[in-house]
């Protein structure tokens, strides 16, 4: 370890703090203000924000509905476009693009996502979709380039730009929609304008990245070519950034199409967000998961097409490609168009999928469904009932409250309380014997965590360590970023929900990193796995989350640890992703030098590989936290507590201010966890010697 | 044998001496403020070395102190110096691509640091070409489009860039490769396609910084017999920068040495090898086999006063001026009284074993 680290985790402010903590710990239960931040402490916030926002949407909606109005005209064209467009045709158009983008798997990929659209017979809302899809995102894009242009060219805007994206990624997709349903009123533009905004974030990130990573050379040649300014803004820049941009364009166009779907909460159009929705809330878990189906056959299509212009090794082949090699796909598609309307009038079954033919298995599914629940309920209430009372409770409430008759099978005494103190205090000490003073620190905050739960802890506890160890790990300006964002949960009265959310997310968290870590050190000891998950991990980032639901909710019904699982299907993705990429990085020659020592395949693993893959594995979870967050949120609509709750009900009640609050907490909670972890993997990388 | 032509590398001792590019005192300081900071020191010091020193006291790094040279037009003027000597940034002051703290480039007595943009990129466009170390070729381009690509810039028809464009391909000697990309060539080629793109504008003034630098040592020897090779074509006026002595030495009609952003030397080879005015230079000539880099012609001039050519027997073979010492040692066992030299048509005097030997001999000292 470097000097300049070392004099950063200093050891001497710690027992002094835990003191403290103690002290708080101990006088809680006499000291109200210590256990609950009093009501008399909180800023009106909410009611300010609320006051401003009907201010400003009384004087700026006209104007606001006036550009609703605007896209809604292209936006009803389109989907009235759609709906007229033979299925055939538009099928054939698709398959052109795929074609072209990536080759015959994927278009035969896309006729089969496609024609299940028609017969389960969601062709319809399926379009609906697809026109405010093809509306927001060339949208996005624009103003995303636009956006990026700007930013680019002015280090000043740069800067401002820089961290406000930041922000905008963090922000809870809910909370985006609140003030935007305020100014343009419901209906399917809002899913327009919120997923255009949305989307816009990974179009300018990469675009700046791609911009700026061109080599420097090239840029020199092109001036030395006599490029103008502009000339070497459109015909050197953009043309060596365009894979990394066309990344931000494929990232963009997910991001456009989660937000539509998710928009369906206030958008209530006849789309297949809606119609998932509108299944998941009747508990028609079979209708839902075919309607879902459409939502992920419909990524997965976007994904690749738009993952395929990106890819540059096709685009030279395609460049290479004679004209009618080049022509053949968009003649074809153009023909069968052509066909399709011209004899639509004689085959009905080309405009209108005939009911007889609709392959629509819910009550099937239903059936297999309630079988399989009612033949295995005990079973999966035992999976569930172990996974609530023995690791979600006592993470947020703690074994105080966790521990009852009716949970463990037995009541707390006193000695089990003095029984977990000197266990603690013992495993303490042997940490900081056997190896340093941290892991004794580390200890001793996690037994306390356990024993009195997120929520259990004074928040002032809560609040010091925290930020303490942001401070240590990552610098003062993390500290006191930290303490800020904590700070702002106590005023705004949003501490309590904020700890059940960050209990939440802590308990998926740890699920993800050992369980997607395992999978991870799997996938870098054998290609097999490897590409076997890798497709799996692909699909999960690319669903919008409220699909991912789907599944969950049919075995397990509303509740907690559906939540708790759905947020970790989408939340491991990173942690095995970067794990094995970590893993698989570590440089040949120090592999080498460690066989040739003579380690075993295990020492090679602990004690050379993972030590050194550790700064990609901590992105990984940084990553994972962003993720839970994001999803955490989403698991609102089945039932989770917390800050995603609370921004789910404000826009049930158009309140704005009670939902920007709580989306800025969720907000706040993402940043800070950010920053302490790359603070963390960074002061590592430099450690090691990787940066 | 009559007039012996050489055998071993040939080059021009004797050069055009209209002047090109003048570089006259270019200091380049990179830091925060070093504009402001060099106006302010520049005032109290009216040496060179003393403000350099006060400049990297100040924390700034300079890249080029105090740098003159002169190129002459047809010439081929090789500036060499190890990595962080402030070579790149000097040929980047040449184009501008770099602007210089102070000092002045003059193109064809121009001065080319008063030049606006517009006058800049119209020079660009007609009297500069670039070759780079790591080719900077436009991926997205074919070869053929690559090569077009400066007169795309100036806006000339398709039709013309096209015909412009296999012309240079051809010259490079990659014609049928016109419609593969930068990727799917080697190193070497893609270094033709960037000679060639540097070359589709005909500039007068080629300047190239370190362009076999990122090639194997085979290749790299191949595209140096290139490059003479289209310079005996061409005779641009050209600034080359490398890192490698012994590639200054093959192709430079002159060289500049810089350490640390100052000119160390500036001479024709034989000079440097010679006369090496400090350690630094000498450290870089010590292992380089002078009987190749000497060339007959310098010795015959230095002793053309003494007068040998009367006293050789009939039939002494004339031999060219730009042939090297080891060239004509094999004539000597036929010829020990000398052979005559001569450049372009002019007699330069005569050459004998012993002026060989003594020239040889002289660089044995200790420098």
């Amino acid at each position: 370890m470097s000097s300049n680290t070392a004099s950063r985790y200093s050891f001497w402010i710690w027992p002094p703090l835990l003191a403290v903590c103690a002290l708080m710990i101990w006088f809680a239960p006499s000291v109200s203000w210590l256990r609950t931040p009093p009501a008399s402490w909180s800023l009106p916030v909410v009611d300010i924000t609320n006051q401003v926002t009907d201010v400003f949407v009384g004087f700026a909606k006209p104007f606001f509905r006036a550009i609703g109005e605007l896209f809604a005209y292209p936006m009803e064209a389109l989907q009235s476009l759609l709906q007229w467009l033979p299925w055939p045709a538009t099928v054939a158009i698709f398959t052109a693009f795929a074609w072209v983008a990536a080759g015959w798997k994927l278009s035969l990929f896309t006729v089969f996502a496609l024609m299940y659209m028609v017969v389960t017979g969601y062709w319809a809302p399926s379009m609906n979709t697809l026109g405010t899809v093809l509306i927001s995102v060339p949208l996005a894009l624009a103003i995303g380039f636009g956006l990026a242009v700007i930013t680019y060219s002015s280090p000043k805007v740069n800067r401002i730009v820089q961290p406000m994206l930041d922000f905008m990624q963090t922000v809870p997709t809910f909370a985006y929609l609140i003030p935007i349903m305020l100014l343009f009123g419901f209906g399917p533009v809002v899913g327009v304008i919120a997923s255009a905004i949305y989307a816009c974030p990974p179009m300018v990130r990469n675009m700046i990245v791609g911009l700026q990573q061109v080599p420097a050379d090239i840029i020199e040649s092109g001036r030395m070519s006599g490029a103008t300014p502009a000339q070497l803004f459109w015909q050197v820049r953009v043309p060596n950034a365009m894979s990394t941009i066309m990344v931000g364009v494929n990232q963009a166009t997910m991001a456009a199409l989660s937000m539509v779907i998710i928009a369906a909460i206030i958008g209530s159009s006849a789309d297949i967000g809606w119609e998932v929705l509108n299944q998941m809330r009747k508990a028609r878990f079979g209708e839902s998961l075919i309607a879902g189906l459409v939502i992920a056959l419909f990524a997965m299509v976007l994904d690749r097409i738009s993952l395929g212009f990106s890819d540059r090794s096709r685009a030279v082949a395609r460049q290479h490609a004679s004209v009618l090699v080049r022509s053949a796909p968009w003649a074809i598609a153009l023909s069968v168009v052509v066909l399709c309307v011209a004899f639509a009038p004689q085959i009905t079954w080309f405009s209108v999928w005939p009911e007889g033919w609709v392959f629509y298995p819910a009550d099937s599914i239903n059936a297999a469904l309630q079988y399989v629940t009612k033949e295995y309920a005990d079973f999966m209430k035992g999976i569930k009932n172990s996974a609530l009372f023995y690791f979600l409770l006592p993470i947020r409430i703690g074994f105080v409250k966790a521990i009852s008759p009716f949970s463990w099978g037995f009541a707390l005494e006193p000695w089990m309380m003095h029984a977990y103190a000197l266990g603690a205090g013992v495993l303490s000490l042997l940490g900081a014997w056997r190896f340093s003073w941290r892991i004794a620190v580390g200890v001793i905050i996690i037994a306390t965590i356990l024993w009195f739960g997120m929520t259990g802890i004074p928040w002032a506890v809560f609040i010091l360590v925290v930020s303490t160890l942001a401070w240590q790990v990552a610098g003062v300006r993390v500290g006191l970023m930290s303490l800020f964002a904590w700070l702002f949960m106590v005023v705004t009265g949003i501490w309590d929900q904020a700890m059940v959310s960050v209990a939440m997310c802590l308990a998926a968290v740890l699920v993800c990193l050992l369980l997607g870590g395992a999978l991870g050190v799997w996938a870098s000891r054998s290609d097999r796995v490897s590409s076997f998950i890798r497709p799996i991990n692909d699909t999960l980032q690319s669903m919008p989350l409220f699909v991912i639901l789907i599944p969950f909710l049919m075995f397990f019904q509303i509740g907690e640890f559906t939540s708790f699982l759905a947020i970790i299907a989408y939340a491991i993705v990173p942690c095995i992703r970067y794990t094995e990429h970590g893993l698989r990085n570590v440089p040949e020659t120090t592999v080498e030098a460690a066989v040739a020592m003579g380690s075993t395949p295990r020492q090679l693993l602990w004690n050379v590989k993972l030590p050194l893959a550790l700064p990609q594995i901590m992105l990984g979870l940084n990553q994972c936290v962003m993720f839970a967050l994001a999803m955490l949120v989403i698991t609102a609509l089945v039932g989770s507590k917390g800050l995603g709750q609370s921004v789910y009900i404000a826009l049930s009640n158009s309140n704005a201010g009670q939902g920007l609050v709580a989306g800025f907490g969720m907000a706040f909670i993402a940043i800070v966890a950010d920053r302490i972890l790359q603070g963390w993997s960074l002061t590592r990388q430099k450690e090691l010697g990787l940066v | 044998m009559s007039t012996t032509n050489t055998t071993g590398d040939s080059k021009d001792a004797i050069t055009g001496s209209d002047v090109k590019i003048s570089c006259r005192s270019v200091w380049k300081v990179y830091g925060d403020n070093a504009d402001a900071k060099f106006q302010a020191l520049s005032k109290h010091h009216t040496n060179a070395n003393p403000l350099r020193q006060s400049l990297i006291d100040e924390g700034l790094i300079v890249a080029a102190a105090d740098v003159s040279f002169d190129v002459r037009a047809g010439e081929i003027f090789i500036i060499m110096g190890l990595s962080g000597s402030g070579k790149s940034t000097m040929v980047r002051c040449l184009s501008r691509l770099v602007e210089p703290t102070s000092g002045e480039v003059l193109l064809d007595g121009e001065d080319l640091l008063s030049a606006n943009d517009k006058e800049l990129i119209k020079i660009r466009r007609h009297r500069m070409g670039m070759v780079f170390q790591n080719f900077g070729l436009m991926p997205h381009l074919t070869v053929l489009e690559n090569i077009g690509f400066p007169l795309k810039l100036q806006g000339r028809s398709s039709q013309d860039r096209q015909a412009r464009a296999k012309e240079v391909i051809k010259l490079v000697g990659l014609a049928g490769r016109e419609d593969s990309f930068p990727r799917e060539l080697s190193g070497g080629q893609q270094q033709r396609v960037g000679i060639a793109r540097s070359l589709a504008v005909e500039p007068d003034v080629w300047l190239l910084d370190e362009p076999f630098s990122a090639l194997d040592p085979l290749i790299r020897r191949q595209m140096q017999d290139e490059f003479l090779r289209l310079q005996s074509l061409l005779n641009k006026t050209i600034v080359f920068i490398t890192h490698d002595f012994l590639e200054a030495l093959r192709l430079a009609d002159r060289i500049a040495i810089m350490k640390d952003g100052q000119l160390v030397q500036v001479g024709t080879p034989t000079e440097l090898v010679l006369n090496p005015v400090n350690d630094y230079v000498a450290e870089f000539t010590k292992d380089v086999p002078r009987d190749r880099v000497i060339t007959v012609g310098e010795l015959a001039i230095d002793a053309a006063n003494e007068n040998l050519s009367k006293q050789l027997p009939e039939g002494t073979p004339t031999i060219n001026g730009g042939t090297t010492l080891d060239s004509v040692m094999p004539l000597f066992e036929s010829h020990p009284h000398g052979v005559s030299v001569e450049h372009k048509g002019e007699n330069l005097g005569v050459v004998t074993p012993a002026m060989v030997i003594k020239a040889l001999a002289q660089q044995q000292q200790p420098a």
